[in-house]
């Protein structure tokens, strides 16, 4: 913890930061920059999650819930502008949907004491607790990505001595799964091509023309922003056939496939939890949030793939709070037991059920040894004629005997860099 | 009455061409000196210093090495952000590779080293000119960024590609990683801050910047009057990219602590550093500095404004900081082409007459 030079700042700090009457969910959004089309649903969603216990519920365990909103622009030096900024006002969990701001903000969050949740993102190792104490990336992580899509090929035919491509986002995200890729392109005897595309990806010719020149058997791509629906348009282009291109679940949402319209029906894309607002808990945002005019940004994005991902992240979060209610029997939380709760976090059918989202997403417990959860991995596919995604397969488990010993190496590695002691307390 | 020679005689030539010669110049520049000293980290935050005094400490020293290359010796450059980036990613290579090495030590030699790239990469300035040049210093730019990215020696073969700053003290207080204290970061940049701009200061009136700035104003008359171009053109880059690296590696270690290359020190990171200087005024150290806290500080003050203050949703709000930085941008260009250091200097002048204008 942080000692403050002088009684001057103390007090100051002191002046700054407010009485905690309420529990807050900063949200490191985007609504604004070449990312904005997947920042602005989960922005939404997880808002509109948050207004829907507000209005409903009257909070969490009785105490109202207050999303701090934050534009980042999907920009390092905003986010962390943004998490100072946030961080005094009682911020219970950091949600930054973006693995750059991540990596900035994993040092800082352990120093700081409050808890980070990358569902889906970030450093993939922070699977490990012992290692990393204040991040967890529940219930399915980058790694755990690659090898449901590998997985998922291998389910529909042999893949000896094919070639499979990764059309990945030149950055710290796009480059996570090339590791576990190619571990897994030894382990079954396939063919792996590599082909960065780099921020912001408006321009991807030369990268499909390779594409167009190697033909690849399968294409897997890790795309975010604008750079779903280029490649998705140029693969339309060169005929590339849509069913044998995977998209991770960050690649995978309706704004990357309809500006390629009727080209881009069979396109698939991973994910790790349910498509659709065929769920109760739609019912109750249409009468508490959206009715009473509540619905966060412009209220159209309700049931797309990252709304509900949003919704979910929101869900998980709620779940957290409230178990560290349970075990510290006190409503009004610290960042210190939100980080006991997440730990401490179940998620069960009968609590989906009864949260009106039914077999949203896989029952996993977290633990210390593991905040990572699960890792289960579905397929969904695109039905262009239609308009909607749906699930082409059922959760299933991913390669652990391959994604293990990486985490452990690769957390490892920070424990040393760190000076870290891994264990739990 | 403020800024007065009279009464302020200069009895030895050092006094004489010392570099504030007024009094109240030089008791001002003192004062705040003083309180950027003894008073700042008193008050310093987690929240001042990262969102405001940490960047705009920075920014002030790579605007100050770009200065000294656009402003004074008129060769136009948009590698700023690939410099910086040699800057962070030689500090990264340092830090690792000589751990028990002062962190201080490995800043200078990050300078050190972007200055020996920089260099190399102001040879073309001796045949190409103006906008070629620019072209040139922006074909640097995206290939020392592809570089980065590419060889993953440079990021000690990291999974994700990124570089994280380990913990590093000076005099046993942490400068660097996650458990730094806001003053002492503020301290340690700080110290680079004012020793870059009292050498780019006093290298600028010397016989070196005469030599710059002859180039600059035309480069035929000053090769004929005896200045080596040669010369001129690559200490100028020698210089320039020295500053930049310092600057490339404190925003690495010291302000953000992971970096990934494309993203912090992409082509949006030169023409921001550009902006700085044409905003604050080319050929003036001030101006660096006007620069760098105009660009660093009304981002954070329309932010307040619009989203703390009047309570408008965070797009809105970022929608309009561009439009109205890029507004400003234009006026400032159409209206005080010289930049805020001219601003600075009009308003001493007229404070100089104060309160009888005539």
């Amino acid at each position: 913890m942080k000692m403050k030079l002088g009684t001057y700042a103390v007090a100051a700090m002191m002046a700054a930061s407010p009485v905690m009457a309420d529990l807050v969910f900063p949200s490191l959004s985007y609504r604004t920059g070449p990312y904005a089309a997947g920042g602005i649903p989960f922005a939404d969603g997880y808002a509109d999650y948050f207004t829907l216990l507000n209005e409903r519920d009257g909070g969490i365990g009785g105490v109202e819930a207050r999303v701090l909103e934050c534009e980042t622009g999907y920009n390092t030096e905003k986010g962390v502008e943004c998490y100072e900024a946030t961080k005094g006002e009682g911020s219970l969990v950091y949600q930054p949907l973006s693995t750059g701001i991540t990596y900035q903000l994993i040092p800082k969050t352990t120093a700081d004491g409050i808890p980070m949740h990358t569902m889906g993102y970030g450093r993939t190792s922070a699977a490990n607790g012992e290692v990393f104490s204040h991040t967890f990336n529940y219930p399915a992580n980058y790694w755990n990505g690659a090898s449901g899509a590998i997985n998922y090929l291998m389910s529909q035919g042999d893949i000896a001595g094919k070639k499979i491509a990764l059309v990945y986002h030149n950055s710290a995200y796009g480059k996570e799964p090339i590791r576990t890729l190619e571990e897994l392109s030894e382990k079954h005897g396939f063919e792996l091509m590599l082909v960065a595309v780099d921020h912001p990806g408006q321009e991807q010719k030369s990268q499909w023309l390779q594409i167009r020149r190697e033909r690849p058997d399968n294409v897997i791509m890790y795309g975010w922003g604008v750079m779903n629906q280029v490649a998705i348009q140029e693969a339309a282009n060169i005929r590339y056939p849509m069913e044998n291109f995977i998209g991770i679940w960050w690649s995978g949402s309706e704004n990357d496939v309809l500006p390629a319209g009727d080209a881009a029906n069979g396109y698939k894309a991973l994910t790790f939890h349910g498509v659709g607002s065929d769920f109760p808990v739609f019912d109750d945002i249409n009468t508490h949030v959206v009715e009473k005019g509540l619905a966060a940004g412009a209220g159209d994005q309700i049931g797309t793939v990252l709304y509900n991902r949003g919704l979910y992240a929101a869900m998980l979060a709620a779940e957290a709070a409230k178990t560290a209610q349970e075990i510290h029997g006190v409503a009004d939380i610290t960042p210190a037991m939100m980080r006991d709760g997440m730990e401490a976090l179940e998620i069960n059918e009968a609590k989906m059920t009864e949260l009106g989202l039914p077999g949203f997403g896989p029952e996993f417990n977290v633990s210390c040894a593991n905040h990572g959860g699960p890792g289960l991995v579905g397929m969904t596919q695109w039905d262009a004629s239609a308009g909607t995604w749906s699930l082409v397969s059922d959760f299933s488990e991913s390669d652990m005997d391959v994604i293990q010993p990486l985490i452990d190496e690769d957390s490892a590695a920070y424990a040393a860099e760190n000076g870290i002691e891994a264990g739990c307390n | 009455m403020f800024y007065r020679e009279a009464g302020d005689f200069s009895t030895t030539y050092p006094q004489d061409s010392q570099t504030f010669p007024i009094r109240f110049d030089r008791y001002r520049y003192y004062f705040v000196l003083a309180v950027a000293l003894l008073v700042m980290p008193f008050v310093m935050t987690d929240y001042l210093v990262n969102s405001i005094f940490l960047p705009f400490l920075i920014y002030a020293i790579a605007a100050i090495g770009l200065n000294i290359l656009t402003g004074y010796c008129g060769q136009v450059s948009l590698g700023t952000g690939g410099f910086m980036a040699v800057g962070a990613y030689a500090c990264y290579k340092l830090m690792t590779a000589f751990p028990d090495v002062n962190i201080f030590f490995h800043v200078i030699i990050a300078g050190g080293i972007t200055a020996l790239v920089g260099t190399a990469f102001g040879l073309p300035s001796l045949r190409i000119k103006g906008f070629y040049l620019a072209v040139a210093t922006l074909a640097a730019q995206f290939f020392l960024v592809w570089l980065f990215n590419k060889v993953s020696w440079f990021y000690n073969y990291s999974a994700s590609g990124q570089i994280n700053a380990p913990e590093r003290t000076v005099f046993g207080i942490e400068v660097t990683g996650p458990n730094t204290e806001a003053w002492a970061t503020y301290l340690f940049c700080l110290v680079f801050t004012v020793g870059a701009a009292i050498l780019a200061r006093n290298l600028t009136r010397g016989s070196i910047g005469r030599e710059w700035m002859a180039i600059r104003d035309m480069d035929i008359a000053a090769e004929i009057i005896g200045v080596n171009p040669l010369r001129a053109k690559l200490t100028a880059f020698a210089v320039s990219s020295f500053f930049v690296g310092i600057s490339g590696a404190l925003f690495f270690a010291v302000y953000l602590g992971a970096v990934e290359v494309g993203e912090v020190f992409g082509i949006t990171k030169s023409f921001l550093v550009l902006f700085m200087i044409i905003i604050g005024g080319l050929g003036s150290i001030f101006g660096s500095f006007a620069g760098a806290a105009f660009l660093v500080v009304l981002p954070v003050v329309l932010k307040i404004v619009g989203v703390d203050l009047m309570g408008w949703p965070t797009d809105i709000v970022a929608h309009f900081q561009l439009v109205i930085v890029g507004g400003l941008i234009i006026m400032f260009l159409i209206l005080e082409p010289h930049g805020l250091a001219q601003l600075w200097r009009v308003a001493k002048e007229k404070l100089r007459l104060w309160p009888f204008p005539h």
